[in-house]
């Protein structure tokens, strides 16, 4: 289809480090439209940052490597590209917001000149005076007052400070965000501006964005599509309102919705997924979740196959598989 | 029945000098807390939160206000004293990993207290009780020797609980300890928390920025503002009739893991916290307020009981 802005099939990242190899992402598909907003949600070790380095191709070279699967961007191969071809589409197609603002802004350079750098090296044709405009035109747009562009990163607050990383990752109006738990390191009432301002700039822009975050609150007020990720694999896909709607649900999904307090409704105990996620130097055979599942069968050993439980749905779990069993709806 | 109030502060102020002039950190602020029951207390980075968890352990010392432990003054109190006290009161810190010592393992980790304050008789009880904390607050027997590196957040987060009730203490200061966990481990951690209360009766004051945490385990909750208390009330109380605009702010902020509620964008709040340096007197939250007028600058407006058991500082509510 020609509206694919993103098409990532069966894409498996592994680490070599000194000790063991790491499995971080094993036979992840997604896909992405134009203008769509993506959230990826799951616990620490899920592989979702992971999964956003290898769309910008920022792995560590020698550690991180692709071993299956392809990344399809705007039309581009992003596992096999061309070095030049990597420059022009970082920064220019596909930019990254990252969590910590205070460590992803360069302490010695004044925050104008940083946003100015992205232009710099996508818009060589730009005359300085022109750069200084969209400099200007762009701080505004996040919320900034033009004059501070001479100011130095520790001299803005952190929610500022998120709002350069935003302009910069913004200035080339990218097709696609890689947004990188942007909003973890903020307090709520920074991160319900950020995240408005997120919204906006994109509806403004026409920007794609994938957001990564643990936070289900997050995703439910900012994404249109939501994928879960459980140990290096999307457990399910879907819309908002299929994985919040709660018709079908994979069970750590299920699980990760009883475990947060709510604010709108009392629970006397919260629920827990009991143990903890595999231990991903070790490849599992079968359902990955299995050992934390309260359904688990005999039939988990083996590789669940992912089910399209309602158009645009798919979960991945063998209570839904409608050939061997009852299915498992709710 | 007449609840027994454990801990109580009276207007409890902390100052530090800095370079620009003195930091509020905490201006005046008071509450109870009655035995067994937990106070959440509520608020944004910089609001003075920690710095008053701190106060009530002496780790650090009052510019001026009174701390009382079961009636007792202990605002200041002589180093002996002191140590006798702490056997009561603990702390649970925020993050696992940077609180415990990473050259020690967990046995001597939970049963350094034991130690410092000579409760064990011989090897074998030290070793008996250590093992009767790591079964209470859920550490298999296997982890014994394991060093804090070894094991995940979770479990390092247990580790420090594991060291706060080795005293077997009355009155624990949590401070954002399920703030660097991942859900299904922080539901982990606030239930052991729970029952912690209700088989040893304990008093906690619950430090968080995260409201639907602090509305779960909190009997009562005070928000605070740039060091000073905006709203004190029942939990429930407070999450069904939230009267102070910055604490409405603050609910209304909180992304809500459900697609039928969508939030109105208009209502985010302005601005940013302001300097807490020299702070002019007048309400803290006046420039962030949608509410704001003359009336809320130049006197600082005091903490009024609105309802019984609700207190709220706001000019909307004087004269109620």
């Amino acid at each position: 289809m020609a509206d694919k802005l993103l098409e990532i099939k069966d894409l498996s990242i592994e680490y070599d480090t000194e000790i063991a190899t790491v499995y971080a992402v094993n036979g992840l598909s997604l896909s992405l439209n134009y203008g769509e907003t993506l959230g990826l949600v799951g616990e620490t070790g899920a592989g979702k940052t992971t999964t956003c380095l290898s769309i910008m191709r920022l792995l560590p070279e020698g550690i991180g490597e692709v071993t299956s699967g392809t990344i399809i961007l705007d039309g581009h191969d992003m596992i096999h590209p061309k070095e030049e071809e990597i420059h022009d589409l970082r920064g220019n197609t596909v930019s990254m917001i990252f969590q910590d603002p205070m460590s992803s802004l360069n302490p010695v350079m004044t925050v104008g000149d940083q946003i100015k750098e992205v232009l710099k090296i996508h818009k060589k044709e730009m005359t300085n005076d022109e750069l200084e405009k969209q400099v200007d035109e762009m701080m505004e747009m996040v919320g900034i007052p033009a004059n501070r562009k001479n100011e130095y990163p520790h001299e803005f607050s952190g929610g500022m400070k998120q709002r350069i990383v935003i302009a910069i990752a913004l200035v080339c109006e990218p097709k696609l965000i890689l947004a990188d738990e942007p909003t973890t390191a903020l307090d709520v009432t920074i991160q319900a501006q950020m995240l408005g301002l997120i919204s906006e700039l994109q509806k403004r822009l026409n920007t794609a964005m994938i957001l990564v975050t643990h936070d289900l609150g997050v995703v439910a007020q900012t994404c249109e599509k939501v994928a879960v990720m459980y140990a290096g694999e999307a457990i399910e896909t879907g819309t908002a309102e299929q994985i919040f709607g709660a018709r079908y649900q994979h069970p750590y999904t299920n699980g990760l919705f009883n475990a947060i307090p709510k604010l709108d409704v009392d629970t006397p105990r919260l629920e827990t997924i009991e143990g903890m996620i595999p231990d991903p130097t070790v490849k599992v055979q079968g359902c990955r979740f299995a050992a934390r599942c309260k359904f688990a069968t005999e039939k988990c050993k083996m590789n669940p196959p992912v089910i399209e439980v309602e158009p645009g749905h798919f979960i991945k779990c063998n209570r839904f598989d409608k050939s061997t069993s009852s299915g498992g709806e709710r | 029945m007449e609840e027994k109030t454990l801990v109580e502060v009276r207007n409890l102020k902390k100052y530090f000098k800095t370079s620009k002039g003195m930091l509020h950190a905490v201006d005046g602020i008071s509450f109870k807390i009655p035995q067994g029951k937990t106070l959440g207390v509520v608020g944004e980075s910089g609001c003075g939160k920690s710095t008053l968890g701190r106060l009530l352990l002496h780790l650090h010392e009052a510019t001026d206000g009174q701390i009382l432990y079961n009636g007792v003054d202990i605002t200041h109190n002589d180093p002996k004293k002191l140590k006798e006290l702490r056997k009561k009161m603990q702390m649970i810190f925020q993050d696992p990993s940077a609180s415990l010592d990473p050259r020690m393992n967990v046995r001597d980790l939970i049963g350094e207290p034991l130690k410092d304050f000579n409760l064990c008789k011989d090897r074998n009880d030290y070793n008996e009780k250590v093992h009767e904390i790591m079964h209470t607050v859920g550490l298999a027997d296997r982890y014994a020797e394991s060093y804090s590196h070894e094991l995940d957040g979770g479990r390092r987060q247990r580790i420090g609980i594991g060291r706060a009730l080795a005293m077997d203490p009355e009155f624990v200061v949590c401070d954002e300890p399920v703030s660097a966990l991942d859900v299904s481990i922080q539901a982990q951690v606030l239930n052991l928390l729970m029952d912690m209360q209700d088989q040893k009766n304990l008093t906690y004051m619950f430090i968080t920025h995260d409201l639907s945490v602090v509305k779960h385990i909190s009997h009562e909750i005070v928000v605070m503002y740039l060091g000073q208390c905006v709203e004190y009330a029942k939990t429930s109380e407070l999450f069904k009739k939230p009267l102070h605009p910055y604490t409405i702010g603050l609910l209304d902020a909180v992304p809500v893991p459900s697609i039928t509620v969508k939030k109105r964008s208009a209502q985010v709040m302005r601005g940013e916290l302001t300097s807490p340096i020299e702070p002019k007197p007048g309400c803290r939250f006046a420039p962030r307020c949608p509410h704001a007028t003359e009336r809320c600058l130049g006197n600082d407006i005091p903490l009024r009981e609105v309802e019984p058991g609700h207190f709220v500082s706001c000019t909307l509510f004087e004269g109620k």
